[in-house]
C-alpha cells in the first residue's frame, strides 16, 4: 500500500487529537510538534508508537530526533512507507 | 515566620473521593445513614476469584480526557480529592514556595504496572507507554497534586501500608510545625480493585467471603466478622498554621492536636496480640497535643473487620486509655478498607463529626464480639461532647499511627 501526503497528514492528526488533545486545524506542515502544538517528548513517544501501528512503518528514535514538525514527520512516513 | 515546634494546627479544607460518593458531603451522609459501599464483583475476571466483594469510587466525568490519561487511577482519585479540598478551603493564596504536599498510598499505581505487564507480554516493549513509570511511582498522587496547586516546598509520599494516609496527615503536622511552610495538602489515595491483589489479600485469608450478602461483609466488632472488603479511594485535608488561617479569615473545620507513631517490631503482617504499638501511638498523640484520656470523646477506629486486628485495637484501646471508654465508631463497615486512603478518608471523618458534633454509627455490628470491649455507636448515630477525637490507623509492617483533632 503506498501512502499519500494527504492521507498521512490527515491520520497524523486524529493521532495527535487522541494522544494530545490537538484540534486538526492546528495540524499543518509547517507545525512544531514541542512549540507550536505542546507534545512532550513522552508524548511524541506515544505519538510515534501509535503512526508506527497505523501505518505500517518503522521510525527510529535516530529518525525521531529529526521529526520536529509536522511536516517533516508527514514526508518521513510517506517515504518510510514507500520502501516498506 | 516562627516555627511553633508544638501546638494544634488549623484543618481549612476537606476532601473525599469515597465508594459513599463523590465528595465530602456523600461521605458524612453516607456514614449517618449508615449506607455500604460494597458490592459484589461480578463476570471475567472476578468470578474466578475466592473472594470478590469490593467497594469502589465512581471516577466518570469527575476529569478530563486528557488530563486523565497520563494519570493512574490512584492518582486521579487523589487529584479530585484534593481539589475538593483546595476549593473548600477559600483556594489559600500562599506563597508556592510554602505550599508542601504530602500524599500518601499503600501501593502507587498498580493498576498501570498490570496492566502495562499484559501490554509488554503481549506486544512487546515498543508498545509500553512512556508515561509507565510516573503512573505507578507510588509518589505519583503527590507528584500529580503538587503540579496540580503549584506547590514548591516538597512533596512527600510517606508509604506504610494501611497507616499511610494518617502518616501523611502527622508528616503535615510536622512541617507545619518546622515553620518551613504555611499550607500542607495532605492525604492518602488507593486504587487496587484488581483481581491480583485481591488474590494476594484472599490468600493470607484477609479478605470476606461473604459473597451472598455484601452490604452486610465489613462488620467491625461483630461475632460474624470474616476479613475486610477491599475499597479504593482518597481523602485529603489542607492544614495550615494557625497563624495563617486567621490572617486569611479561613473557615476552621478543626484543628490537629498532635500525632504519634510507633512501630510493633511484632510481625510483619499480623498485629500483636496484645496491642501494645498501636497503644503506644495513642499515648503519644494525646501528649503531643497536651490532652489526657478523660478529655477524647470519641474513637474513629481503624477497626477493619478481621478476627485478630479489632481485637487487638480495642486492647490498645484499653491500655493507652484505661476505664475511660469513648464513642467508637468504624468508618471501614460502610467504606470498606481503602488501605493508604482509610487514615485520609477516616480523619476527615473524624473533623466532620468534631465539627457538627455527631458520630455516626457502626453498620452491621449485630452481635458485639464479647472481646471486643469498646463502647461502640450502634444502629443511631450519638452526640459527641467532648472537644477532642482520634482517629487511628495501623498497617502491614507494624506501622502504627494515631491522630489528635480537637474543636
Amino acid at each position: 500500500m503506498t501512502l499519500t501526503q494527504v492521507d498521512v497528514l490527515s491520520g497524523l492528526a486524529e493521532v495527535l487529537e487522541e494522544v494530545s488533545g490537538v484540534p486538526a486545524d492546528k495540524v499543518v506542515r509547517e507545525a512544531a510538534f514541542e512549540n507550536d502544538l505542546e507534545v512532550d517528548s513522552l508524548t511524541m513517544v506515544e505519538v510515534v508508537v501509535a503512526c508506527e501501528e497505523r501505518f505500517g512503518v518503522r521510525i527510529p528514535d535516530e529518525a525521531l530526533e529529526n521529526l520536529r514538525t509536522v511536516g517533516d514527520a508527514v514526508d518521513f512516513i510517506t517515504a518510510a512507507g514507500v520502501s516498506a | 515566620m516562627t516555627a511553633a515546634l508544638a501546638g494544634p494546627v488549623a484543618v481549612t479544607g476537606l476532601g473525599a473521593l469515597t465508594p459513599l460518593g463523590p465528595d465530602v458531603a456523600a461521605l458524612t451522609e453516607g456514614l449517618l445513614s449508615s449506607r455500604s459501599g460494597v458490592r459484589l464483583l461480578e463476570g471475567e475476571p472476578w468470578d474466578a476469584l475466592p473472594a470478590r466483594l469490593a467497594a469502589t469510587v465512581d471516577l466518570e466525568g469527575r476529569l478530563e480526557r486528557l488530563e486523565a490519561r497520563t494519570l493512574d487511577r490512584v492518582q486521579q482519585l487523589a487529584l479530585v480529592a484534593a481539589r475538593e479540598a483546595w476549593d473548600d478551603a477559600g483556594q489559600p493564596a500562599v506563597a508556592p514556595e510554602r505550599l508542601a504536599v504530602v500524599i500518601g498510598s499503600g501501593i502507587g499505581g498498580a493498576l498501570t504496572i498490570l496492566g502495562q505487564a499484559d501490554v509488554l507480554r503481549e506486544k512487546g516493549p515498543r508498545a509500553v507507554s512512556p508515561h509507565l513509570v510516573p503512573m505507578l511511582m507510588p509518589n505519583g498522587p503527590a507528584a500529580a497534586v503538587g503540579l496540580a496547586l503549584g506547590a514548591r516546598a516538597g512533596v512527600h509520599t510517606p508509604v506504610s501500608a494501611c497507616a499511610s494516609g494518617a502518616e501523611a496527615i502527622a508528616m503535615a503536622l510536622d512541617l507545619l510545625r518546622s515553620g518551613r511552610v504555611d499550607v500542607v495538602v495532605a492525604g492518602g489515595s488507593e486504587a487496587c480493585v484488581h483481581p491480583l491483589p485481591m488474590a494476594g489479600f484472599a490468600q493470607m485469608r484477609a479478605l470476606s467471603t461473604r459473597h451472598d450478602e455484601p452490604e452486610a461483609a465489613s462488620r467491625p466488632y461483630d461475632k460474624g466478622r470474616d476479613g475486610f472488603v477491599l475499597g479504593e479511594g482518597a481523602g485529603v485535608l489542607v492544614l495550615e498554621t494557625e497563624e495563617h488561617a486567621r490572617a486569611r479569615g479561613a473557615t476552621i473545620h478543626a484543628r490537629l492536636g498532635g500525632a504519634g507513631l510507633a512501630s510493633d517490631a511484632y510481625h510483619v503482617t499480623a498485629p500483636d496480640p496484645a496491642g501494645t504499638g498501636a497503644a503506644r501511638s495513642i499515648t503519644l498523640a494525646l501528649r503531643d497535643a497536651g490532652l489526657t484520656a478523660a478529655d477524647v470523646g470519641h474513637v474513629n477506629a481503624h477497626a477493619t473487620s478481621t478476627p485478630l486486628g479489632d481485637i487487638a485495637e480495642a486492647r490498645a484501646f484499653a491500655l493507652a486509655l484505661g476505664a475511660h471508654r469513648p464513642a467508637v465508631t468504624a468508618t471501614k463497615s460502610c467504606t470498606g478498607h481503602l488501605l493508604g486512603a482509610a487514615g485520609a478518608v477516616e480523619a476527615v471523618a473524624t473533623v466532620v463529626a468534631l465539627r457538627d458534633g455527631i458520630i455516626p454509627p457502626v453498620r452491621n455490628l449485630d452481635d458485639i464480639d464479647d472481646e471486643a470491649d469498646v463502647d461502640a455507636v450502634r444502629v443511631v448515630a450519638r452526640q459527641l461532647q467532648h472537644d477532642a477525637a482520634l482517629s487511628t490507623s495501623f498497617g502491614f509492617g507494624g506501622h502504627d499511627v494515631s491522630l489528635v483533632f480537637v474543636r
